[in-house]
């Protein structure tokens, strides 16, 4: 029987599992076999939990059967391999974490599975999440679904290609300066970059901790709405978490849209330096066309310090990185190089075999930018310049709803493409930083197609972004464009079947 | 050598002393995770997943040594600062599980405060704390016992500190010393630190310089590391002063840099100098909110403090009639003068209890090299000799031996007083067969005595004494052998 389960999303998963029409050992086994048959393609998973998935779905069932089970029991899904699993590899695709099992879960692992979630694995990324391309990862970059010559983005470049596949209903991401967003975009998925402490980062490797935060990757709003639900929460482990009660984001999906204002950035519409793919701004402005004919109301506004977010944003993350990996040292775990003369050589050798060539930059950077007598032309500037750009969005969100953008400016470029050149790679996440930066929400939802620079015909992604604790407002914003439009049903041929 | 007496401040040369002092504060756990700070466990056994820095692991402020940090602030009058910010300090190392230490940099939790102390002349001089800080401890590397390897133990790690740091007031070693302990003191007295030197709970970084009198400017200091004891500080501070004096009377130059004190050598010796010197690349961390403090929590917890030193010392002088310097000496140690307070409560008598405290007692303690709170002999154990004495069970010297007798575990002062007889004889009857007995023997020297030869009477005393080994009452005796003159 081909009960084509991969083209159901989780609320679909979810409402046959509560109804008793399919166990969750059936599901799991199913996309566990369908990772096993195709992401030989894809190289999306780095670890695939085959006997614990099964054994966690055969406990959703037992609670399925018992009955009130919460929403999600049973839906299996991917976890970016940037969080701690309890006796899984947690590698952050890193060749310092290869032989790191780690001995406790992440709160959002721990989370969702109370939820009842099942995991089928852990997913690829870049290494340490330092990457917009899903290139600079240990196990090898993978590939984008629409187009297996293309790179899926990143850093959550697995977890977005496994969903844009379909092997796996949904998965979760973090997003440091756009590695939910950008993912989602290349790969036709939909993702959401919750309020900075709306999630929980204990248990998440850090990369840069002011900018961090996980969130979830679907194939539609209504399914983030579900995982967010899950994720989401005030965690005494995590003192930038934030004590304020998690609403039920799945509550307000269906509010119609009419009044609401959409403010549209001069800054992200009109790229002097080119790069703006024509393309790309049409499927954009048609999908701005539609919510004007859902009754919203589109208004210009003005995004002043836009331009800073990119250089703030290559001081901060950086220099927060390069205190943050200090940790991987050789001496407690992780990798340590073979016979070090003295300790010097230990630490040297030890980071310099393990980590990859991007990490090595940012350490670099980061650890020049905090050095004495820099700190304060570096460092201290661009908290300053932080603050510029969240006054922006302030300002902004006294006129407006939402904030609407391009997510990317352009569809997912070829693999190898842009790795010799890390300035065009780090400007593939020009529309997105900023929203790290500011530490406020933002979403990508597939708004149509256009032809990339080889001919091929790839996702664009639209970006919502809306004020602090405002993911009700971005889902049900998304959602309702999704009741309109069919971007988010589209499935690459490949993965089709 | 220089001949100059430079300990005392004299001659041509200035001593400049500040101290960095490392009180670790009593919290039941560590400062940013949930494992206990206990002291002596088996290596590695009290550490979580956050004290070994495993990968996505965040800390997590104990507000206990928030408090105990407010506390010192409030008690030496110093400035608690409104928002105060934890700031990673870059550095690798073994034993620093995060390749950082979380520390406060350019905003403390304490500002501004300062400390009297007493100098060797009865003046009181003010010392300037310039601020106290909180940080976390590293953990220990054990350079023993793993042949070519290093051992590294990670209990100590996250250990909450209080990092006092001085004013650079100090004219002398004796001064720095001064300090220390009042510093040592008070931090025992408010219950933020066992002060256990000996476990590293309390150690100490002194700077020291030297400069022409009268020069204004401070010379170029050296930063003495870890001292964990008062004698090394005086040591360590005169020997470095010495060093430098000789360095530059020969023509040469000090350099800042960071040396470490040899006690067994009695000599120190150069760390790393400035150049070499660690670029900590200080920053705040991102992984901590900004520490915001009250004026009510401040006012809370100064309503909250306990009696400090100074105050009990005039409570001890006014209320139980000590004298300064009895009431100085008890109040000076808290477990001091825990130990008087249960003594002179049981035997009802302050003076007695302080006299024998601050005289037989410490004598042992010192001699013997021991705390009061190790002391063989415990407080009630202390006083119940204290009320043999008293109710004239025993006289004063008996009651020294009997002490010896507890000292050495002989059992409790009843017990030893029973089991070797040293019950005082008061039975006149008793006595006056003693004293019949000697001036039976002494017949000729007795007469003496009644001729008025009044020296005569000590040779009298001291022979019923010797009879009854001592037991007898002496002021029975005396007046027994008056009675017998007439």
């Amino acid at each position: 029987m081909n009960s084509n389960y991969h083209t159901k999303t989780v609320t679909e998963l979810s409402a046959m599992l509560q109804a008793g029409e399919v166990s969750s050992v059936e599901l799991t086994r199913y996309f566990l076999d369908r990772i096993k048959s195709s992401d030989d393609k894809l190289n999306s998973f780095i670890t695939i939990c085959e006997q614990q998935a099964l054994a966690q779905a055969a406990e959703s069932d037992e609670k399925l059967k018992a009955g009130n089970a919460p929403a999600l029991t049973g839906v299996p899904i991917a976890h970016k391999d940037i969080f701690c699993t309890d006796g899984v590899k947690t590698s952050c695709a890193s060749k310092m974490l290869d032989n790191f099992i780690s001995p406790y879960d992440a709160t959002v692992v721990k989370n969702m599975r109370a939820a009842g979630v099942v995991m089928l694995g852990k997913t690829n990324m870049d290494e340490f999440a330092m990457g917009s391309s899903n290139e600079t990862s240990y196990y090898g970059a993978v590939k984008n679904p629409w187009n297996l010559a293309a790179v899926p983005g990143g850093s959550s470049g697995g977890s977005a290609a496994a969903v844009g596949a379909r092997l796996a209903p949904a998965a979760t991401g973090t997003d440091t300066g756009g590695s939910i967003r950008q993912p989602a975009a290349f790969c036709g998925i939909t993702g959401l970059k919750p309020t900075y402490g709306r999630v929980s980062r204990f248990g998440m490797i850090a990369f840069a901790s002011s900018l961090d935060q996980a969130g979830p990757m679907g194939q539609s709003a209504s399914d983030c709405a579900l995982l967010l639900n899950a994720m989401a929460g005030f965690d005494e482990k995590d003192s930038t978490s934030i004590e304020k009660a998690v609403p039920d984001y799945s509550a307000d999906l269906n509010k119609p849209l009419h009044g609401l204002r959409i403010g549209l950035p001069k800054e992200y519409f009109n790229i002097k330096d080119g790069g703006m793919d024509a393309a790309v701004e049409a499927a954009i402005n048609t999908a701005l066309d539609q919510y004007k004919a859902m009754g919203a109301e589109l208004i210009d506004i003005e995004l002043p310090n836009s331009a800073l977010s990119v250089p703030v944003y290559y001081v901060v993350a950086p220099a927060e990185c390069s205190a943050n990996l200090s940790r991987f040292d050789g001496v407690r775990y992780g990798y340590r190089c073979d016979n070090p003369k003295d300790l010097n050589d230990l630490y040297t050798r030890s980071r310099g075999e393990a980590f990859g060539m991007e990490v090595q930059r940012r350490i670099m950077v980061g650890t020049y930018a905090l050095s004495s007598g820099y700190y304060d032309a570096y460092y201290l500037k661009a908290q300053k310049c932080r603050h510029l750009i969240s006054d922006d969005f302030k300002k902004a969100f006294e006129k407006v709803d939402v904030i609407m953008a391009p997510t990317t400016p352009a569809t997912a470029f070829n693999i190898g493409e842009k790795t010799d050149d890390p300035i065009a790679m780090y400007l593939s996440d020009i529309f997105t930083i900023a929203v790290n930066l500011a530490g406020i929400p933002a979403m990508s939802i597939p708004v149509g197609f256009a032809k990339s620079s080889t001919g091929e015909t790839m996702p664009v992604g639209l970006q919502i972004m809306g004020n602090y604790f405002a993911e009700a407002k971005l889902l049900n914003v998304a959602h309702q464009y999704q009741q309109q439009t069919d971007w988010h049903k589209q499935m690459p041929e490949e993965f089709k079947a | 050598m220089s001949n100059l007496s430079v300990n005392t401040g004299s001659g041509s040369w200035e001593v400049v002393i500040g101290l960095e002092i490392h009180a670790q504060l009593a919290t039941k756990s560590k400062i940013f995770s949930a494992a206990s700070t206990a002291y002596g466990a088996e290596p590695n056994t009290q550490t979580s997943v956050v004290d070994i820095a495993l990968p996505g692991v965040l800390p997590v402020l104990n507000k206990e040594a928030v408090h105990m940090a407010v506390k010192f602030g409030m008690a030496i009058g110093a400035e608690v600062a409104d928002r105060s910010v934890f700031s990673r300090k870059n550095y690798f190392y073994p034993d620093l599980p995060k390749g950082y230490q979380i520390s406060q940099f350019d905003l403390p939790i304490v500002g501004t405060g300062s400390i009297d102390i007493e100098l060797e002349n009865g003046e009181i001089k003010t010392i300037g704390v310039t601020r106290a800080h909180l940080e976390e401890d590293a953990g220990k590397s054990l350079h023993e016992d793993y042949a070519g390897m290093t051992g590294i133990d990670l209990n100590r790690a996250g250990t909450p500190l209080l990092e006092i740091v001085s004013e650079p007031d100090m004219r002398s070693a004796k001064e720095a010393v001064a300090y220390m302990k009042k510093i040592h003191t008070l931090v025992q007295y408010i219950g933020i630190c066992d002060g256990n030197m000996q476990e590293g709970s309390f150690r100490c970084d002194a700077n020291v310089s030297v400069r022409p009198k009268g020069q204004q400017e401070y010379g170029t200091r050296a930063e003495l590391k870890n001292i964990n004891s008062f004698r090394f500080v005086e040591r360590a501070i005169n020997i470095e002063v010495e060093r430098q004096i000789d360095l530059i009377e020969d023509g040469g130059e000090v350099v800042q840099e960071t040396r470490l004190y040899d006690s067994v050598k009695n000599e120190t010796r150069s760390m790393r100098s400035k150049e070499e010197a660690n670029d900590y690349r200080y920053f705040p961390d991102p992984d901590l909110l900004p520490v915001m403090i009250t004026e009510q929590y401040r006012q809370q917890v100064k309503a909250e403090l306990p009696e400090l030193p100074e105050q009990k010392q005039q409570r001890y002088m006014d209320e139980l009639g000590l004298s300064a310097y009895d009431a100085g000496v008890i109040t000076a140690s808290l477990p001091l003068a825990d130990y008087f307070d249960v003594v002179s409560e049981k035997t009802a008598d302050a003076k007695l209890s302080a006299n024998w405290i601050t005289g037989e007692l410490s004598a042992r303690l010192n001699r013997e090299e021991v705390d009061i709170q190790h002391s063989p002999v415990n407080a009630e154990a202390f006083a119940q000799l204290l009320k043999c004495l008293k109710d004239n069970t025993i006289s004063g010297k008996i009651a020294k031996d009997v002490l010896d007798a507890m000292w050495n575990g002989e059992g409790s002062a009843d017990e030893i007083i029973e089991s070797k007889g040293l019950k005082q004889i008061t039975d006149t009857g008793a006595i006056e067969a003693f004293v019949d007995e000697v001036i039976a023997n002494n017949a000729s020297q007795f007469e003496e005595l009644k001729g008025g030869k009044d020296k005569m009477m000590g040779f009298f005393v001291g022979q019923v004494m010797k009879m009854s080994k001592g037991k007898a009452n002496p002021a029975q005796v005396n007046e027994l052998i008056r009675s017998k003159m007439k």
